[in-house]
């Protein structure tokens, strides 16, 4: 069925990354192994949004919302209820996809900018119900504790747990963004006029994009609750939906696997720049100012364009 | 097959469209002619619901589309071209024509099986005969302006109409690609059974390929009838052709 899809060859250095990321844990710092395991969460959130904003051309603004809604669904679930771990992982995903597909069903009614507009007005009414209902979600304080059951929450099996659903979701959206799905959705991304007169109906298909995409956000904030034990409603504001926005552009929004180097930017300024001064957003806006000058499709774009066999339609080259 | 009845559009004050009537029988070209400025796009994106008319009727195999959205007329078998090269720049030039076969085939949401291996032959049968077989796999955006509009009728082929509707395929075109253009569509229509429908500056290749032709002016249809009417119809001839040109 996928004959073809995955070359061995190609996917060599791939399996190489994996299997050295496997064998880790033992090898360096407790910290580090930490922080990978943030990066993973992080690049699976920003390769969930550039679904949606390098392939489908949508300005997804508000993608944090549905990050945030995974991981209080499952917040929730554990802590005031008594059904199993397994109904609040599954559950996650679910409910940040319902939230997609509703506040999906108004924006795509809209286009690019007004787009993102609206979509940061829903997911900021969002953000407002989990700040402000204190009886149910905690409000400012969040929910802190949650109960895990060691298998998973110790911090090493913690980080293959997480490796490992990255992997696999990464492959799942390989083979989406493969499809003849995938494919639409990138002719939209380029001419949306266009493909109404060939009969795609643009709205719909963008709608399935954005439920796909929040499917995935859902499941990087069940990760997220697992790795930090806690929720807050930081999760949900939109100036860290502009981070993962920032994450997809500075690692190449065109690419497939560039988010997931953005990510891994962003986190390790986050956390080794964090250690010197508060100010380390002043080192990104820097870079950001290098990249737009220098590295216009992002860092990864860059890569490939360089690197890889032929430039253009980078996620039809690459191999994963 | 197609018949437009008494049709209006205007935008604010400016009446773009103002009671043109059209026929298209099935297997004829039918070309409209009219001065810049007399609502042909207009007309041609009326037809296939890009706008929506004011007033009027739209009837194509017995059904009323005036009111339909633009992927669900072209779901009824009306494909279109556009006056500006209308493609999918970031695409290869195989995938262009693919996204609309598939589109064509329903196959749009298929979301687990690889694009690479549907909708091939029939993609390559169009790459072929449009004569862009050896360019498939360049990005279409890098194509020379002719190619880009040639890659445009293609798309349009993807969809697999009854009705081919083209508005101006040769616009900014040299003569001799207007020439490879015009045989090309005549190909094209005596091979695949095609409808054509089209708007056209160069008089010379409207008289010689069109076996029907509507003159609009000022927004209406003055007369639809063989060229040889139409050459010889004084109201044209004030209109249109006793002008500048």
């Amino acid at each position: 069925m996928f004959k073809g899809i995955f070359s061995i060859k190609k996917s060599l250095p791939y399996v190489g990354i994996f299997v050295t990321l496997l064998i880790l844990p033992p090898i360096i710092p407790r910290f580090y192994i930490y922080i990978l395991a943030v990066i993973f969460v992080t690049a699976l959130l920003a390769m969930s949004l550039n679904m949606v904003v390098g392939h489908g051309g949508l300005f997804q603004f508000h993608h944090g919302a549905f990050y945030g809604v995974g991981a209080y669904t499952v917040a929730l679930i554990l802590t005031k209820t008594s059904l199993p771990l397994w109904v609040g992982f599954i559950a996650g995903p679910f409910a940040a996809a319902l939230a997609g597909l509703l506040i999906g069903i108004f924006c795509v009614r809209l286009t690019r900018l007004y787009f993102g507009m609206l979509q940061i007005s829903l997911g900021s009414l969002l953000w407002a119900l989990v700040f402000r209902w204190y009886s149910l979600t905690g409000g400012d304080d969040g929910i802190h504790g949650i109960p895990m059951p060691p298998f998973i929450s110790s911090q090493n099996s913690a980080y293959y747990f997480i490796l490992i659903v990255l992997v696999i979701c990464l492959i799942v959206m390989y083979l989406i963004l493969k499809s003849p799905f995938g494919v639409t959705l990138r002719a939209i991304r380029d001419n949306p006029e266009r493909c109404e007169a060939i009969g795609i109906n643009v709205r719909r298909h963008q709608l399935i994009g954005i439920v796909i995409a929040t499917f995935f956000a859902g499941i990087s904030g069940v990760l997220f609750v697992l790795l930090e034990g806690s929720v807050f409603p930081d999760l949900l504001f939109w100036v860290y939906s502009l981070e993962i926005f920032i994450m997809c552009l500075l690692g190449g929004w065109f690419t497939f696997a560039g988010p997931i180097i953005g990510a891994a930017i962003m986190v390790s300024l986050r956390t080794f720049v964090g250690i010197y001064t508060d100010y380390w957003t002043l080192v990104l806006g820097i870079l950001l100012i290098l990249l737009i000058f220098f590295l216009p499709e992002g860092v990864w774009g860059y890569i490939v364009e360089k690197f890889g066999s032929r430039a253009g339609e980078a996620v039809e080259e690459e191999n994963k | 097959m197609l018949r437009v009845k008494e049709i209006h559009k205007s935008f604010d004050d400016f009446r773009a469209v103002n009671g043109a009537n059209l026929h298209v029988d099935k297997g004829t070209l039918v070309a409209v002619i009219g001065p810049n400025g007399a609502g042909k796009t207009t007309l041609f994106n009326l037809i296939t619901g890009q706008l929506k008319p004011d007033k009027g009727e739209i009837v194509f195999n017995g059904k009323d589309i005036s009111k339909f959205s633009p992927y669900r007329i072209c779901r009824k078998g009306i494909a279109r071209s556009f006056q500006i090269a209308n493609i999918f720049p970031r695409l290869t030039v195989f995938r262009n024509i693919q996204v609309s076969v598939l589109s064509q085939q329903g196959k749009s949401t298929r979301l687990f099986r690889p694009a690479r291996n549907l909708a091939v032959e029939e993609t390559e049968r169009i790459l072929e005969s449009v004569g862009l077989s050896d360019k498939a796999g360049n990005t279409a955006g890098s194509l020379a302006h002719g190619d880009q509009r040639t890659l445009e009728i293609a798309i349009a082929l993807g969809n697999k109409p009854e009705l081919l509707i083209l508005d101006e395929p040769t616009a900014g075109m040299s003569p001799e690609e207007t020439t490879a253009t015009m045989e090309l569509i005549k190909r094209l229509a005596e091979s695949r059974g095609l409808t054509i429908l089209f708007c056209e500056h160069d008089m010379k290749v409207v008289f010689s390929v069109a076996q029907s032709i509507m003159v609009m002016h000022q927004g209406h249809s003055i007369i639809q009838a063989k060229p040889d009417e139409v050459r010889k119809n004084q109201a044209v001839q004030d209109a249109y052709l006793g002008g500048a040109e």
